[in-house]
């Protein structure tokens, strides 16, 4: 099967391509070279339209535990948005908490080709890629949430070398399928779990005596040494507390020069300047990342309306209880492994510190220098649901759209920044760094988010319209692995995505650490816990990508 | 893992059936016949060691050929206005194909332990809760609440896993575990201690519950109760109870809703959670609803996140459309609105259709029997015995792979019901 793209403007910044004109050659899925037989099965004419790889959502909660709970707990968030069934499609939800099918169908009808759950619980992993796994179309994977598990805490407390938590960090990754590790709110889930009610950056754990300090500096070691490509991925400490600007600019300080990055940033960028005792910190973080340039952030853009948090966070899930939008919320302990929590919210622009958190998240966009080091992302569903993206992107790329819409927000939160004042707007090539290239790259994806001879062809193709969020709202085509999947903005054809995973080596020693541990202290055996590569492929519709580790990893056993 | 250490001994070997997911069980497979060697309780037994009787599929009672079956079942679904596929005690993948039928043929999913599991999904979906799952438990458990159930008769291993194991993460003395009974006080002696601390009973009727628990959260909070009586308790009990439950580290308060069995039980279970919510203001405590044997939990959690919600959903519009009281498929069938009933039970050959006069298709293990003879009984093999699978424990949080332990030639649900899909 040999396909040509004819005619279309070429934005594919991972080769530095920014609205060329080219054709573009798709073979059996793969982009390749001009070929020299000129017999083509089919050609599409794109001329005048802007082509770019399928884009990538780095942080999106699409699958796991937490997620189910808040599908189950939203039966009225769900009412609004029943899809009915297509001869193509099964029926489903969307909105907050989409089902996992509906889910697939939307990312695939905006030109996305790939999502990535940021919050895989090890003990929960194995439901966390069942529900990927009813999630079609797009490529999937995750990041195995580690840091307030008490096998780590206890290696810590323990004095345990670096290269024994390298060896647990590398068979978790394995055993659970995961593409990097996150934590959240480092060792915070833990000390709630022993009735501590918040944690900063150096506060030790009332029973292990560690802090999230240590642990954000063992795991982002841990990362770097296992040659995993995506850094350590940090929820940080105090999320949504006002002031909390300075314990994440500690925790950029604090990692040594660490690769990390650093989620939904928004949430973690908070002063108590004003009256209302809460201010933007946009400008000093913005400012911070732009000097270290070991770190990466996505925005976790806030959007006005109801939707869901679903967090690893218990303990600031917890204290934000007050806040559940209708009154109903769910917190659990998990497994001497983690914890989640699940409050419905409802963002509101009349709200002062809705308002300002809507322009915090903007500001941050638009000061941050280099838009390889910063995504798109509102959380989803955290923020607002991915499906409010386009909207995202034209706040982005439109000036005069962005700052309408702030003039109908809380008059005193207007007053409170200066992001009126902000005249950047985005370009299309900047667009396709944050949810192309770079996203990719940050991910570890060598074969996606490019337009390269030897590429995935996931590929987005829109109409240029001036209007963005139309736009990116309704691509022309949208190809999965070469096969046309959407056209004018519709779903044609179901096609099932990959697993995207690494394989950090580990010696097999550290199992005789674990073996012991389960068996004393756990209800589930070790070997019971390992994930099979036949539950991923499961019913044959699955499959695993391998994905490369970085050159120069430590490990090669 | 599980794995066959020697010819037909199979270590690790986890239940289905048990809720708990126990996954230390070694078990001896010899041709199609099971036997429990280590770490069986009457639970597990009855699950893995029950033989197989039927191979062959029936239609009207007659044997038929697999092919035959499948296409007389898609017959009468296709010839239904309101088909239910109900039962639904399966695994992930039966569960799946469940859904996709049920998409396709327009019908209402349904567990046949709704009525207790909606018990606590209505609470889910009105105020949400606290809770907790079996690991924490074991490690971090000083005083058990346990609420108007009899734990041991329904899960027999839960207090040698999860209270009085040998030893704790935190060096807790284990001794130490304090067990409350609030309503039935227990059958047996599995609540004792290793050295013999009994259980404290504080028993009441069922229909007291609602009333006790009530006054129970009024203490936690603080209010003052007139009251020296409630529920046949004395009110001073009840104080001590929740004074106990205010220094406790680490509560845990655990009902089963199948229990709970009164009208409008969910209003009881409300007022555990909040209370539950209101304990942890100043410490910490968790609930801890069990059930989720046979497979309940994997109905509701595929449902939920392939139509967004759980259980007693019907697709009759070519949408989901979730309705808790007229999707009750023990309702519709008394009500006579069903005309097609597929019953779908893998696990237990006691859990058979109830009667009705819905034509009845049932994939169901084989060694069912029927005192109404349904339209189609297509045996099939257990998820965990004689086909791979997977299925959640109580707690909606851990699943577990289960492995093939014999070649029975069944075929699983998953395979009969995709077959009867596609045959639509």
């Amino acid at each position: 099967m040999l396909m040509k793209l004819t005619g279309g403007k070429i934005y594919d910044p991972a080769h530095g391509i920014d609205g060329e004109v080219r054709d573009i050659y798709v073979r059996d899925g793969r982009i390749v070279e001009r070929p020299t037989d000129v017999k083509f099965d089919q050609e599409i004419d794109v001329r005048g339209k802007v082509v770019m790889a399928g884009a990538i959502d780095m942080h999106t909660h699409i699958g796991g535990g937490k997620v189910n709970i808040a599908r189950t707990m939203l039966p009225e968030d769900h009412a609004a948005d029943v899809v009915a069934r297509t001869e193509l499609m099964r029926s489903g939800c969307g909105h907050a908490a989409p089902s996992t099918l509906t889910a697939g169908y939307r990312y695939a009808e905006m030109g996305y080709t790939a999502g990535f759950e940021p919050a895989i619980l090890p003990i929960n992993a194995r439901q966390a890629h069942m529900e990927m796994h009813d999630t079609p179309i797009i490529d999937k994977g995750g990041y195995v949430m580690l840091g307030s598990d008490d096998f780590l805490l206890r290696m810590m407390a323990a004095n345990n070398d670096q290269e024994a938590i390298n060896n647990y960090v590398a068979w978790t990754m394995n055993h659970s399928h995961a593409i990097g590790v996150k934590v959240v709110n480092p060792g915070g889930i833990n000390a709630f779990k022993f009735n501590q009610r918040k944690l900063d950056l150096d506060e030790k754990n009332h029973y292990y005596g560690v802090t999230p300090r240590e642990i954000l500096l063992r795991l982002a070691r841990a990362v770097k040494e296992l040659g995993v490509p995506h850094p350590l991925h940090v929820h940080g400490c105090n999320l949504g507390v006002p002031g909390n600007l300075d314990t994440t600019i500690n925790t950029m300080e604090g990692i040594e020069g660490l690769p990390m990055h650093m989620t939904h940033i928004q949430f973690h960028s908070y002063g108590t300047e004003g009256d209302f005792k809460f201010s933007s910190g946009s400008a000093q973080i913005a400012e911070q990342i732009n000097k270290h340039k070991n770190i990466t952030v996505d925005v976790g853009q806030i959007l006005f309306g109801q939707t869901v948090t679903a967090s690893g966070d218990n303990m600031r899930q917890h204290a934000a209880h007050p806040h559940a939008h209708p009154n109903k919320w769910v917190c659990m302990d998990i497994e001497c492994d983690a914890g989640c929590g699940v409050l419905p919210f409802k963002y509101k622009d009349q709200s002062y510190v809705n308002a300002l958190q809507w322009m915090i998240g903007l500001e941050t966009f638009l000061m941050v220098d280099d838009p390889w080091r910063v995504f798109l992302t509102t959380d989803h569903p955290n923020g607002a649901p991915f499906t409010s993206y386009p909207h995202l992107i034209k706040l982005l790329m439109d000036k005069t759209f962005r700052n309408d819409v702030l003039s109908q927000l809380h008059p005193e939160a207007q007053k409170a920044s200066h992001l009126a004042s902000l005249d950047r707007e985005y370009t299309l090539y900047e667009i396709a760094i944050m949810t192309r290239a770079g996203a990719a790259k940050l991910v570890g994806l060598a074969d996606r988010g490019h337009l390269g001879v030897g590429g995935a062809a996931d590929i987005t193709v829109y109409t240029d319209n001036p209007d963005r969020e139309k736009m990116f709202t309704t691509p022309d085509y949208v190809f999965k692995d070469g096969n046309m999947v959407v056209k004018d903005g519709h779903l044609i054809d179901v096609t099932w995505g990959t697993t995207h995973v690494v394989k950090p080596n580990y010696d097999i020693s550290i199992e005789k650490q674990l073996k012991p541990y389960f068996d004393r202290y756990h209800t589930q055996k070790m070997g019971n816990f390992k994930i099979s590569d036949d539950e991923i492929s499961d019913d044959g519709r699955g499959s695993i990508t391998v994905q490369p580790l970085l050159l120069g990893a430590k490990y090669d056993y | 893992m599980t794995e066959m250490t020697e010819p037909g001994i199979w270590q690790e070997v986890p239940s289905p059936f048990c809720g708990i997911a126990s996954d230390d069980l070694v078990i001896k497979v010899d041709g199609n016949d099971v036997t429990i060697l280590e770490n069986g309780d009457d639970i597990t037994k009855a699950g893995f060691e029950t033989a197989i009787t039927d191979l062959s599929p029936r239609f009207n009672g007659r044997d038929v050929s697999l092919d035959e079956a499948v296409s007389h079942a898609a017959q009468l679904i296709r010839d239904a206005k309101q088909p239910v596929i109900g039962g639904l005690a399966t695994d992930l993948n039966g569960c799946r194909a469940a859904m996709a039928l049920a998409d396709k043929s327009r019908a209402t999913v349904d567990n046949m332990d709704s009525t207790a599991t909606f018990r606590n999904l209505l609470v889910l979906q009105d105020t949400g809760w606290m809770t907790t799952t079996l690991t924490e438990v074991r490690n971090r458990v000083d005083v058990l609440l346990v609420v108007g159930t009899d734990i041991e008769s329904d899960f027999p291993r839960f207090y040698e896993r999860m209270v009085w194991n040998k030893e704790s993460m935190f060096n807790q003395d284990i001794e130490s575990r304090q067990v409350i009974y609030l309503g039935k006080t227990p059958s047996g002696d599995a609540s004792t201690s290793p050295k013999g601390k009994k259980a404290q009973v504080l028993a009441c009727d069922d229909a007291d519950l609602p009333e006790v628990l009530s006054v129970l959260r009024a203490l936690i909070k603080g209010k003052l109760i007139q009251a020296k009586q409630v529920g046949g308790l004395a009110v001073s009990d009840l104080e001590a109870l929740a004074e106990t439950l205010k220094q406790a580290k680490y509560s845990v308060v655990t009902w089963s809703a199948g229990n709970l069995d009164f009208d409008h039980a969910e209003t009881s279970v409300q007022m555990i959670c909040e209370l539950v919510k209101d304990l942890n203001l100043k410490t910490r405590s968790s609930g801890l609803p069990l059930g989720g044997r046979d497979g309940a939990m994997t109905a509701n959690q595929v449902s939920a996140w392939q139509s967004g919600y759980p259980m007693r959903t019907n697709f009759s519009r070519g949408f989901p459309d979730y309705d808790p009281y007229l999707s009750d498929s023990n309702r519709m069938l008394v009500n006579g609105e069903v005309d097609t009933l597929v019953w779908v039970s893998s696990f237990n050959v006691q859990r058979t259709p109830p009667q009705s006069l819905a034509k009845t298709i049932v994939i169901g293990r084989s060694g069912m029997t029927f005192e109404q003879e349904p339209e189609v009984f297509i045996p099939v093999g257990v998820p965990g015995i004689d086909h791979v699978g997977r299925t959640f424990r109580l707690d909606s949080v851990v699943s577990i792979p289960l492995r093939k332990l014999r070649d029975s030639g069944l075929p699983s649900t998953h395979d009969v019901l995709t077959a009867i899909e596609n045959a639509l």
